[in-house]
């Protein structure tokens, strides 16, 4: 492994079994498709528990015999139970976030793209990074478990919310429905799910430092590389405390701890310490739960956005053949953002009865996070002002990207403020904000990159005609889903409820939940078709050349698909910034990190050769 | 890729148009001629080392500062009575950071014999300390003390588990770094080997000054 420091050529074998190649693999390559396919699959869970919701809002009593048929308990004679949906409401987010928005942009594209975009042949720790993804596997194999552990309960998982709040999660099979081995196996999944990414952020970080090719400063790292690298930072902080919230959530509900339970409960007609399927407990405090699950899920936030953002800057500078506006500014964007995440948890416990000063504080610092995005947005637009702009669809969803991070995020000022949001917490505003701006534009983000990289992953085009179908309806799409969601927020309209037909003054809104969704039913069938587009393009679609987009990045610069070692056993040298696009005088107007016959004259220095 | 331009005047490019300069291997470079250490990738233990310690770190923060707010919660608070044989794993794991650094100066020194001698030494340790954390659990379980009692105990409990299951795995990297020692026939120390070794110990360090953290946090906070 060791010794090719100089010019020769020193390839690495690729192993030729199919277990080593495919399944087992530490080829960095390979482990990003694994994710990939992992999110792909997990998303179609998500999603298909989405529809089953819109389903119980729209027609609340309707009969849906396939329903019935599986679920006997959970959707008597086709029936959803109010608990049915509440664990449905659990399991979409948890999946969602977890194995879909945190696995495929991190794990998926970063995994395969971080090493080629700085010009290493692999991860650092190649053995690391199998074992991140694996685990990750059996994350997601333990949450699916919760789903038919919950089966006798009638309900398709645990009932908590993706945030798990405590008591009710603390307690145990007493507290009802959705609270027995389906919670366990919910925690148990998350906490293994942490495990997994550390390594997998410990592998980022360590690569990223140690492995970046001869001439590949920081400042001539790609947007994206910034991302990740911050992402994975995000990541190695904040999920040690989830994983230290979850540990202490086990204890309570196992060992029979009180960290998280106040005394004096009188649950399920039961008082605390009276029965014993339910010991004493005394004393604990539930807030300290939304704390810690809380200072991990705000950077879980910007750990789905983030590489988004990356991917974003990287299509729009390279489709509106500009550099990208103001680079040092979005790296520090990106790091403000991130520096920022970590201290303004305090903005999702406004209702916790928190000290109105404490209020304040969390109320000016998530204000503040305005600034670097509003950087972020400006650099975008700067970047495509007067650009001769492609529409490719990679483009198209970038552009999507920008629009939904900004309509998402407006909500966010007005969340933020601790007066208003005491008025809109728990009501449909507060899922129309975070579906906005975390869920769709970062889904928006990994389409841009999955059209932008597919070629260069599989050697073929994804086909544009499909790509742009599927990026108009589903742009459209995602706006009718979740702008009518706002005015219901604005009426009154509490979320996490699984029909609202006990409530006169929400009759008047049914129009608009039917509406939402039948935006929702279309969005989603439309999304059959990129899967379509995917396996299709795999096979049939246009072949691509190694620079699939004239872009001036490294995964650019060798072939397509990269070999085993990404660069053929000789690294390459670079001599140029990212985004070297529309150079005065140069013979292409893109000029490549690597292009050494295109002279660096710059604050006086003179390229080396 | 583009076309010949050779003798074309100077194109400026934008960004980041420094002559290639500092990567992640200080101002050496990687791929290219002028090399003070042989292998500039065995940085990369030590640099995966440091982050992962942020991390344990963070782990260990969330857990102390769960600590300080329930403690501040409720009343149903019981200061544990320190078991006596703490104080002898708190000797034991210093003793043990001594050791480990006396293993590492013989490996600088090329002196292979000692390093695996001290290093041996530092497992024992390792090791003791393990056993007399158990001895204090034991202690506490005969007094009646256990998980579930009162807070304090639970926090004392999960700390000192958590702290020694993170030990552990420094065990592991110490059996790692000694079975190479002793079974190889290398006459020179590789730079990976020396990486290897100085993860290993700067590991070992943490999770001894982790103990002391622990140790006052448990008996002088509260």
């Amino acid at each position: 492994m060791s010794g090719e420091s100089h010019e020769g050529v020193h390839r690495h074998p690729a192993p030729t079994g199919f277990i080593r190649k495919y399944i087992f693999s530490l080829d960095h390559k390979v482990i990003g498709i694994q994710y990939i396919i992992l999110a792909l699959a997990a998303v179609l869970v998500g999603m298909t528990m989405s529809l089953l919701m819109r389903l119980k809002l729209s027609w609340p009593d309707h009969q849906w015999s396939l329903l019935g048929a599986l679920f006997k308990a959970g959707a008597p004679n086709g029936v959803m139970n109010p608990e049915f949906y509440l664990s449905l409401v659990t399991m979409h987010g948890t999946i969602m976030v977890f194995f879909v928005l945190t696995t495929a942009p991190q794990g998926g594209f970063g995994n395969y793209f971080l090493p080629i975009q700085i010009g290493a042949e692999d991860m650092a720790f190649p053995t690391l990074n199998m074992m991140s993804f694996w685990v990750t596997f059996v994350g997601f194999v333990v949450i699916l478990a919760a789903i038919f552990f919950s089966g006798a309960e009638s309900t398709v998982g645990p009932i908590g919310g993706w945030t798990g709040y405590a008591p009710l999660s603390a307690l145990g099979a007493i507290a009802g429905p959705g609270q027995g081995m389906g919670m366990n196996l919910w925690i148990i999944s998350i906490a293994i799910f942490c495990v997994g990414s550390l390594l997998g952020a410990l592998n980022f970080i360590t690569t990223l430092l140690n492995m970046r090719t001869k001439g590949m400063t920081l400042m001539r790292m790609p947007l994206t590389c910034w991302a990740w690298f911050t992402t994975a930072v995000l990541a190695l902080l904040s999920f040690p405390v989830l994983l230290g919230g979850g540990i202490l959530l086990l204890l309570d509900r196992l060992a029979g701890t009180s960290f998280f339970i106040p005394g004096g409960l009188y649950v399920s007609g039961i008082l605390s310490g009276t029965n014993p399927n339910f010991p004493l407990h005394t004393g604990g405090s539930p807030i300290l739960w939304q704390h810690l699950f809380w200072f991990f899920g705000h950077p879980e936030v910007y750990i789905a956005i983030l590489p988004g953002m990356g991917a974003t800057s990287h299509i729009l500078a390279t489709f509106a053949r500009k550099p990208v506006f103001g680079y040092r500014a979005m790296v520090f964007a990106i790091f403000a953002i991130g520096l920022l995440g970590f201290f303004v948890w305090g903005h999702h416990m406004f209702i916790s009865g928190m000290s109105p000063y404490s209020a304040i504080a969390f109320s000016v610092l998530t204000l503040s996070i305005g600034v670097p995005s509003a950087v972020k947005t400006f650099n975008w637009i700067g970047t495509l002002w007067g650009g001769r702009i492609r529409f490719t669809t990679a483009m198209l969803f970038a552009i999507g990207f920008v629009s939904l991070f900004v309509s998402g995020g407006i909500t966010g000022l007005i969340l933020g403020q601790s007066s208003l949001d005491l008025a809109m917490h728990d009501t449909y505003i507060v899922p129309a904000h975070f579906h906005l701006v975390m869920g769709v534009a970062s889904i928006f983000g990994m389409f841009a990159a999955i059209y932008f990289w597919f070629p260069k992953m599989f050697g073929r085009y994804l086909d544009e005609r499909i790509g742009k179908l599927h990026f108009w309806v589903t742009f459209v799409g995602v706006y009718c889903i979740f702008i009518p969601m706002h005015v219901m927020g604005l009426v009154g309209m509490p979320r996490r409820y699984s029909q609202f037909t006990e409530y006169g003054f929400l009759d008047k809104l049914h129009p608009l939940v039917l509406f939402v969704s039948i935006s929702a039913i279309i969005t989603i069938t439309v999304q059959l078709l990129f899967y379509f587009n995917l396996v299709w393009s795999l096979f049939k679609g246009a072949k691509a050349p190694d620079n699939a987009w004239e872009a001036t990045t490294l995964e650019w610069s060798t072939s397509t698909p990269p070999p085993h070692d990404n660069f053929a056993g000789v690294l390459p040298t670079v001599y140029h910034g990212p985004y070297e696009f529309a150079v005065p005088g140069a013979p292409n107007d893109f000029v490549m990190q690597t292009d050494a016959e295109v002279e660096v004259s710059s604050n006086g220095h003179n390229g080396q050769h | 890729m583009a076309t010949m331009v050779s003798t074309k005047p100077v194109i400026k490019t934008g960004a980041g148009g420094k002559a290639p300069g500092p990567n992640g291997n200080g101002s050496k470079g990687r791929n290219g001629h002028e090399f003070l250490e042989p292998d500039p990738r065995a940085n990369r233990y030590r640099i995966g080392m440091w982050v992962a310690l942020a991390s344990i770190g963070m782990l260990f923060t969330a857990l102390s500062s769960a600590y300080v707010v329930r403690a501040g919660a409720g009343s149903d608070w019981v200061t544990l009575r320190m078991p006596r044989v703490l104080l002898l794993s708190t000797a034991l794991i210093l003793l043990s950071s001594v050791t480990i650094e006396v293993s590492k100066r013989n490996l600088k020194a090329s002196s292979l014999d000692g390093h695996s001698r001290w290093l041996l030494l530092t497992m024992l340790l390792g090791l003791a300390f393990l056993g007399s954390q158990l001895l204090a659990w034991k202690q506490l379980a005969r007094q009646g003390v256990y998980l579930a009692s009162n807070p304090h105990s639970s926090f004392f409990y999960l700390l000192t588990a958590t702290h020694a299951f993170h030990l552990g795995g420094g065990l592991l990297g110490l059996i790692f770094v000694w079975t190479r020692s002793r079974f190889s026939h290398a006459v020179k120390v590789s730079p990976r080997r020396q990486a290897a070794t100085d993860a290993v110990a700067i590991y070992w360090h943490f999770m001894d000054a982790l103990w002391i953290y622990l140790f006052l946090l448990l008996f002088l906070w509260r």
